[in-house]
């Protein structure tokens, strides 16, 4: 990899004068950002706080009520777990898949390494609804998929596991964990090929010289050193799956409904914006968790870009 | 061992490709199908009926030229208020730049339906009436972070003193930046645009929060799962996944050395 030069930045002037034109430049950006990101989110705080006016509009009145939080953690509770739960197993099926789809690209991808990795970016650029609605076709009682379960006689023992229901994988979680996962996959092969490209190859060559088994050398080599990418990868994944809309909403039933449908009925449908608010905070809060002891102390540069 | 673990290496990529193109290949073999009744979800029988009539649909076309439109301008304003703050970042010292530089990755790191709480509740708070304002808006926010992180990279990874020579060579600064920078941050540009535009032309959260009447194309897909799925929506997705393969190929040319 070539090296990156270093940036030149304006010197420093002389007595501390310092000019006014990043102020310029930087400002339409920032009042984009505290007006239309940073300023509702704090507004979410006293709505989260208030009652509404009616039943039929998204006014509200402060009244400090705090039981908003009790009464949204009793109700939602079990949906909010169930988020995080499915956003989980999504990402742990992905990294099974990922992270030796990412030794392929890498250490076997040779010249075809940047077609290879663009054809794991083509599919997210194709509309995720109709990802969602074609796995439907393909999940469905006449779809391929069930197709093939009924021939190797695997309907019974799977409908005993849980994986299907009543012999049907429609409005199922794990039709809704094949969506998400199928979304997530791109997020976690990104980050670690770029973690392995960082692996310098005479490391690898160093350790067949010293006569270390394969299996050695991903242990004390590779694996390693795609700790960084693990990470990005696993945060980028599990975000926007627990918070995901679609997926529950096109490949799940009711009973696979995840936080994003709660809030948005509460929003939209029930017209309880406080409660929305209080939810919406709550799920702030404990994505926020998750990505402290993630990073542990590293900076929030350590997220590579998709 | 060796064998075997290159089997198991394989057969993990094999499904890893098969479970990313599965919904894509039903999706581009669905707009050559003909279906019976209202919902294209089943095959019945191949047909090039749809791919002569790409347009027939009407409210799905119009959701789609909807999108289309909030994309561009969205991606227009991302990409130039993004560009800015690249800018000032990598290239002016003063103080604060950590902590705006976090604040721009600060949404990155939340779900998207937190946002679209937030931006509802902003605009019924400040009574602006949902719409096209308030979709772009949204919109040009959520590209904001992605376009101007993106452009702060590529200012990061060129050569600078190119800059400087320029304008030890007399060039004034303006100049120094049309003849010189813009030039060079074109591969950047390119990559924040169609970064920006896809994120907008498929979103559905923030739209579904913030559209009112407006009708965008992931809004329509979304309420024609419960009416009507016509094999246009297949043929425009296809179609629309033949363009970004075509950007795809153009843009990564220019964008060896960072995947």
């Amino acid at each position: 990899m070539r090296r990156q030069p270093t940036p030149w930045r304006e010197p420093r002037r002389p007595g501390g004068q310092r000019r006014l034109w990043p102020l310029w430049l930087l400002a339409p950006g920032l009042l984009w950002l505290l007006g239309l990101y940073v300023l509702p989110l704090l507004a979410l705080v006293p709505l989260s706080l208030s009652q509404p006016l009616s039943r039929f509009g998204l006014e509200t009145v402060f009244t400090g009520r705090v039981a908003n939080y009790l009464e949204v953690l009793q109700a939602y509770g079990p949906i909010l777990a169930r988020s995080g739960g499915y956003a989980v197993v999504a990402t742990a099926l992905g990294l099974l898949l990922a992270y030796p789809l990412a030794c392929v690209i890498r250490f076997r991808g040779g010249r075809w390494q940047p077609l290879l990795i663009g054809l794991v970016v083509l599919p997210s650029l194709s509309s995720y609804l109709v990802r969602a609605i074609a796995w439907t076709s393909l999940l469905g009682d006449q779809g391929p998929v069930l197709a093939l379960v009924s021939a190797l006689g695997l309907t019974g023992p799977l409908d005993a596991l849980g994986v299907l229901r009543d012999g049907r994988l429609l409005n199922t979680a794990t039709a809704v964990i094949i969506g998400l996962t199928n979304n997530l996959l791109p997020f976690l092969v990104l980050p670690l090929v770029v973690a392995m490209e960082r692996i310098d190859p005479r490391l690898l060559e160093a350790a067949a010289d010293l006569h270390a088994a394969p299996w050695r050398c991903f242990a004390q080599v590779v694996w390693p050193l795609s700790r960084p990418g693990l990470a990005a990868g696993i945060l980028l994944s599990l975000i926007p799956a627990a918070g995901d809309l679609v997926n529950p909403l096109i490949l799940g039933g009711p009973n696979e409904r995840m936080i994003a449908n709660t809030i948005e009925n509460l929003l939209l449908v029930q017209m309880q914006a406080p409660r929305a608010a209080a939810l919406t905070l709550v799920l702030m809060a404990l994505i926020t968790v998750a990505v402290l002891l993630q990073l542990r102390g590293r900076g929030l540069e350590e997220l590579p870009l998709p | 061992m060796n064998r075997i673990g290159s089997v198991l290496l394989g057969l993990a990529s094999a499904l890893a490709y098969g479970l990313l193109y599965a919904p894509v290949v039903v999706m581009v073999l669905f707009s050559f199908n003909a279906p019976r009744g209202r919902f294209n979800l089943v095959w019945q029988g191949f047909t090039l009926e749809n791919w002569r009539q790409p347009l027939r649909d009407a409210a799905l076309s119009e959701a789609f030229l909807t999108s289309l439109g909030l994309a561009l301008a969205a991606t227009l304003l991302a990409v130039l208020l993004g560009g800015l703050m690249a800018l000032a970042l990598e290239r002016a010292r003063f103080r604060g730049r950590r902590s705006i530089e976090l604040l721009l990755a600060l949404p990155l790191t939340n779900p998207e339906i937190v946002l679209a709480t937030a931006l509802l509740n902003l605009f019924v708070g400040v009574d602006l009436p949902r719409g096209p304002l308030t979709l772009l808006l949204s919109h040009s926010l959520f590209c904001l972070s992605y376009a101007a992180l993106t452009l702060k990279a590529q200012l990061a990874g060129f050569d600078s003193t190119l800059e400087l020579a320029a304008q030890d060579l007399g060039a004034p600064p303006l100049q120094a930046f049309r003849r010189v920078t813009l030039p060079l941050l074109v591969p950047g540009l390119l990559a924040a645009a169609l970064l920006s535009f896809s994120l907008s032309f498929d979103d559905y959260v923030v739209s579904s929060f913030t559209a009112g009447e407006i009708v965008t194309l992931p809004l329509y897909l979304a309420g024609a799962f419960q009416r009507e799925i016509s094999p246009q929506i297949q043929v425009l997705s296809s179609l629309v996944l033949l363009v970004s393969a075509a950007l795809l190929a153009l843009a990564s040319p220019f964008r060896q050395g960072r995947p």
